[in-house]
């Protein structure tokens, strides 16, 4: 499965996590979304969603830090299911 | 009485200013960085026979990212080589925070890891062996709550005796893949006989492989005022 159910964490609904898998980004932009903490296998969960839908707050390693829909779009992954989560 | 240069590093919301104006308090002036919209506090600090001049470098999570913040905490580490650089780390997320202490280990050895808000991570449930720490990393690490006011006289013991450089340190590397190391290995010597021994070479060639044109650019403005400057001794030393 895994890459089968790959999603970009655009699509991820608030409350749900996330695990990612890869950042479909390179240079600089790419480096800042590392050292954000949105490395590959970390898990992300979606905090909540501003009054236009844009941007979005992200829970990753301990911090909150909110993204735009053009990065959010190009870090993909896999949803984890609430149940394997609890 | 002798004049040691601090840099506090740490990424933001760690209490690193917290610890700032606990060490310096009044004593501190601030302004912009040169040529940048980047708050630069600096401050003293006397402990022990020794005049200290503390920096409190602007909040970041890594070195490399080229945001204007970032940039001036790079350039005064790598150029300005202060005497001591405390990195200070949030207890409650060390992991996130282990990114910028990585980075700046890899540029000099004289670093004090400092761990803070020591007092919330326990609340949290958070226990930290920094013994088991500093033998990892390779340079002291001291749990503190700058809020709280604990552990401060352990840092600036610890701070003292690095200054005397009775603290012998063996910082960390992070090795990288083989086709990495192998490029590292072949830039060291040649980076060696570029820029002399100014500059750590393992970290200057792995900023080459980067492609970081802010730093190459940094380092050519550096060097070529390096040159002005002495141009102009030259001159007025005819007259």
């Amino acid at each position: 499965m895994g890459l089968s159910n790959s999603i970009p964490l655009s699509q991820v609904k608030t409350g749900e996590m996330f695990q990612i898998n890869k950042i479909q980004l390179e240079g600089p932009l790419k480096r800042r979304l590392l050292d954000l903490g949105f490395i590959p296998g970390a898990v992300v969960e979606v905090l909540q969603k501003s009054p236009l839908g844009d941007p979005v707050a992200y829970r990753v390693s301990n911090t909150t830090i909110a993204l735009r829909k053009e990065e959010s779009l190009l870090i993909t992954g896999s949803l984890i299911r609430s149940e394997a989560h609890e | 009485m002798s004049n040691f240069r601090i840099a506090l590093a740490g990424n933001p919301n760690t209490g690193k200013s917290t610890l700032f104006n606990l060490l310096t308090g009044l004593r501190q002036h601030t302004g912009n960085w040169p040529g940048k919209t980047v708050i630069h506090a600096e401050g003293a600090l006397d402990y022990k026979e020794k005049h200290y001049t503390l920096i409190d470098l602007p909040g970041t999570y890594s070195l490399y990212s080229n945001s204007a913040d970032e940039e001036v905490a790079r350039d005064h580490i790598i150029f300005e080589r202060p005497d001591v650089t405390i990195v200070v780390l949030d207890a409650t997320a060390l992991e996130r925070n282990m990114n910028l202490a990585l980075q700046v280990l890899e540029m000099t050895s004289q670093v004090i890891v400092c761990i803070n808000l020591i007092d919330e991570a326990k609340k949290k449930g958070i226990e930290i062996n920094e013994r088991k720490l500093a033998r990892k990393l390779g340079v002291p690490v001291v749990k503190i709550s700058a809020r709280n006011k604990t552990g401060i006289n352990e840092l600036l013991e610890t701070l003292d005796q690095m200054a005397d450089g009775k603290i012998a340190t063996n910082p960390i590397q992070v090795t990288y893949s083989n086709d990495i190391e192998e490029k590292i290995a072949q830039l060291e010597p040649l980076v060696q006989r570029a820029v002399g021994d100014a500059f750590p070479a393992r970290w200057v060639a792995l900023r080459l492989l980067d492609g970081d044109k802010s730093f190459l650019n940094a380092l050519k403005k550096r060097q070529n005022g390096v040159q002005k400057e002495v141009a102009v001794h030259g001159y007025s030393a005819c007259h």
